[in-house]
């Protein structure tokens, strides 16, 4: 009875194995879609914006408003790509998108800056100080806006031509981990999660809807095969397809975009399976729902977009209200997305991360109950 | 039949009141089966008439709403897992995998049913040569002909030597002489004591069971062997020939006592209700002096006066 059993679920597993070689159009995906990602997210996504295409507006038009100007330019922050006579035509340029902010220099500039307490300490919080000047923002892309807000305090002992003296910061910081503050850093362990998310539950929801499409799961129903044999037979050919994905991502994360990777290959690997065995059950879980491999398709991106959006890959965790947190708690990729920046950045080995480790194994047990509750040997 | 002989008989499925309905839609309505071991019976009925849901009743594949199934000795409901391996489904449309090589299907097919090594080995070569596909054996399956397919498909069902096989409409994508082969072989398989049960829509076919059941919108309208179907038909069946025979079949059809007219070539094939004493003389006299004999009945026959609302006496 028992070597049967895994005779049968050999069977299938070698079958699933040969079709999905064959799957030309599929196999390509499972190596094209991490490194086209990685490429795409790696290079593109920077959340410290640099060089934004600013203009001017000078009606000082002195040494010290040049000067201001050459210290912005120096925070690389901003490129001042174009000069308007007045606010009005830069308000247009602003509207049609041209430039993404806007700074206005009062013909009093130099007045307001020789009475400005960064430029010369002497009148601390007298009546008479006034900005030196106006930045105008298009704010609906926030991540400029807090770039230029930060311009606020910026420093005018360029401009002073003289070291002033800065009153002590409140806090001092200290970077550990990515002190260079890149991005990708960040973004290559979590894109590990948000495409693991991706094609396991994709494949496996679809791989078992696919027999009931094909008419397949008609002949199988009357053989002696058990639904959990059916099951595992059809997802461990995944296991191995979402460790190699993880594999491709981490090795060229960290050839091509020198991400660190500081954990051991042992956490990793443990983590990684405990992801991918609970990403499985949960497509099994649509597979019992859905009838058709589009129904599938729109189920798996249903999970994706809170995956993408609430698991800490683009937003910090942190900072979502309550109830967002509610919700990314009960999706496995935020425990994982947890896990892997973990390990791989902060070399946490997985006993420090058992909470989360945890509740996967928790989740995938559940999933597989469900699954199989749901699976009935039977048509319609 | 006598009381006495029938006790004797050993049925391979029997089945009383079974009913599916979907919804409101009845797709099987109040069936009585009683199908002998070693025979091949038939389900003969057009599309929609529910052959392929009574399959799916029989083998375990759907639930039924009402009715009782004893399988090959055993009640279905509770012995679906272990019947399961002895019995084999040829599925109504192709079930196997078109991106696996007919000697891939064949081993899949071999390990789900338990077949290991040699013993795999050997059956999956015998297969190969009885359905003549041994120059296919590397071939996709998706690539094949529609007679390939079936006679893979028919070799998958009866890998495991089932004892009791269920083919729904196995010869639909089949040409006439491919046809011919896989009868041939289902004898030899009815020989080897199997007991099979086929639905088709073709009257050839058929006529070549042992015994069939006339099926119309889930019910079925008569069972028997043909002969016997033949005999027992409650008509008679005179043949017409001559000119003007369209303008002929208007004036016929209408007749209460006729059920139907069907022009087969230069005849005119009219089915006169048995309480009709004297069958030839009322055509002649309706049909103007135009030649007329009695014809032996078909099958064809049997089924139309049974189905399109003609069953009722
Ligand atoms: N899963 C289903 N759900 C709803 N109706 C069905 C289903 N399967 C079959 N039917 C209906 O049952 C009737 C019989 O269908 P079927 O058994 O496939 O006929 P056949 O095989 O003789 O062509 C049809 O009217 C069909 O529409
Ligand atoms: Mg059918």
């Amino acid at each position: 009875m028992g070597i049967s059993m895994w005779i049968r679920v050999y069977a299938i597993f070698v079958k699933e194995l040969k079709q999905l070689s064959r799957d030309k159009m599929t196999f390509g995906m499972i190596i094209m879609i991490p490194l086209v990602q990685l490429m795409l997210f790696g290079y593109a996504i920077n959340t410290d914006a640099r060089h934004i295409p600013v203009g001017l507006v000078d009606l000082s038009q002195t040494s010290e408003s040049r000067a201001v100007e050459h210290a912005l330019v120096a925070t690389q922050s901003v490129d001042f790509i174009a000069r308007y006579r007045s606010i009005k035509d830069a308000e247009v340029a602003i509207t049609k998108g041209e430039i993404r902010a806007v700074l206005y220099l009062p013909a009093d500039m130099t007045r307001r800056l020789f009475n400005h307490p960064l430029y010369d300490h002497k009148q601390i919080d007298s009546p008479l100080t006034l900005p030196i000047g106006q930045w105008i923002v298009d704010g609906s892309d926030t991540v400029i806006a807090s770039t230029i807000r930060a311009l606020r305090n910026m420093p005018l002992d360029e401009v002073a031509n003289h070291t002033t003296i800065r009153t002590a910061p409140s806090f001092e910081v200290v970077q550990y981990f990515n002190p260079e503050q890149r991005t990708v850093v960040n973004i290559v362990p979590g894109l590990v999660a948000v495409i693991l998310t991706m094609t396991m539950i994709l494949f496996t929801s679809s791989a078992i809807v696919r027999e009931h499409e094909h008419g397949n799961m008609e002949f199988l129903i009357t053989t002696p095969v058990r639904p959990m044999e059916l099951m595992i037979g059809k997802i461990a050919p995944y296991v191995l397809v979402g460790l190699s994905q993880v594999a491709i991502i981490l090795s060229v994360g960290h050839w091509v975009f020198s991400v660190p990777i500081k954990g051991s290959l042992l956490s990793l690997l443990g983590g990684s399976i405990l992801f991918i065995f609970a990403s499985l059950t949960l497509g099994l879980v649509l597979s019992t729902i859905a009838k058709t491999q589009l129904q599938a398709m729109q189920m798996t991106i249903f999970i994706l977009l809170p995956s993408i959006l609430l698991s800490g890959f683009m937003f910090p965790y942190d900072a979502m209200p309550v109830a967002a947190q509610w919700i990314a708690e009960a999706l496995p990729v935020t425990h994982f997305m947890r896990m892997i920046r973990a390990i791989a950045l902060r070399d946490a080995s997985l006993l420090l991360l058992g909470k989360d480790a945890l509740w996967l194994g928790l989740f995938t047990i559940g999933g597989i109950i469900i699954a199989s509750l749901r699976f009935k040997k039977k048509l319609g | 039949m006598t009381s006495n002989a029938s006790e004797q008989i050993e049925y391979a499925i029997e089945a009383t009141g079974l009913t599916k309905r979907f919804g409101d839609n009845i797709a099987v309505n109040k069936l009585d089966l009683n199908i002998p071991k070693g025979s091949i019976y038939g389900f003969l009925g057009p599309n929609g008439c529910g052959k392929s849901t009574s399959i799916r009743l029989l083998t375990g594949l759907l639930e039924a709403s009402e009715g009782d199934v004893t399988i090959l000795g055993k009640p279905l409901l509770g012995h679906e897992e272990s019947l399961k391996k002895r019995i084999g489904y040829m599925t109504q449309k192709f079930s196997l995998y078109d991106n696996l090589t007919v000697k891939e299907n064949l081993d899949f097919v071999g390990a789900i049913y338990g077949f290991a090594g040699k013993r795999k080995k050997s059956r999956i070569e015998e297969l190969l040569a009885l359905y003549d596909l041994e120059k296919q054996a590397k071939q996709f399956a998706g690539s094949m002909s529609g007679g390939q397919k079936q006679r893979l498909a028919l070799a998958c069902a009866t890998l495991h030597s089932p004892e009791l096989l269920f083919l729904d409409e196995p010869t639909s994508a089949v040409d006439p002489e491919n046809r011919r082969e896989f009868w041939e072989r289902l004898f030899d398989l009815c020989a080897a004591g199997t007991t099979i049960l086929v639905s088709t829509h073709y009257m050839d076919e058929a006529e070549r069971c042992h015994a069939l059941a006339i099926m119309e919108d889930g019910n079925k309208r008569a069972d028997g062997s043909p002969q016997a179907l033949m005999d027992a038909m409650p008509a008679t069946v005179v043949e017409v020939s001559g000119n003007k025979l369209r303008q002929l079949k208007q004036t016929l059809t209408q007749h209460p006592e006729i059920l139907s007219a069907a022009q087969i070539g230069a005849h005119l094939r009219v089915l006169i209700k048995k309480k009709v004493l004297d069958p030839l003389g009322f055509i002649s006299e309706l049909s103007d002096g135009r030649e007329t004999i009695l014809a032996r009945p078909s099958l064809e026959d049997v089924f139309v006066t049974c189905t399109g609302g003609r069953h009722g006496d």
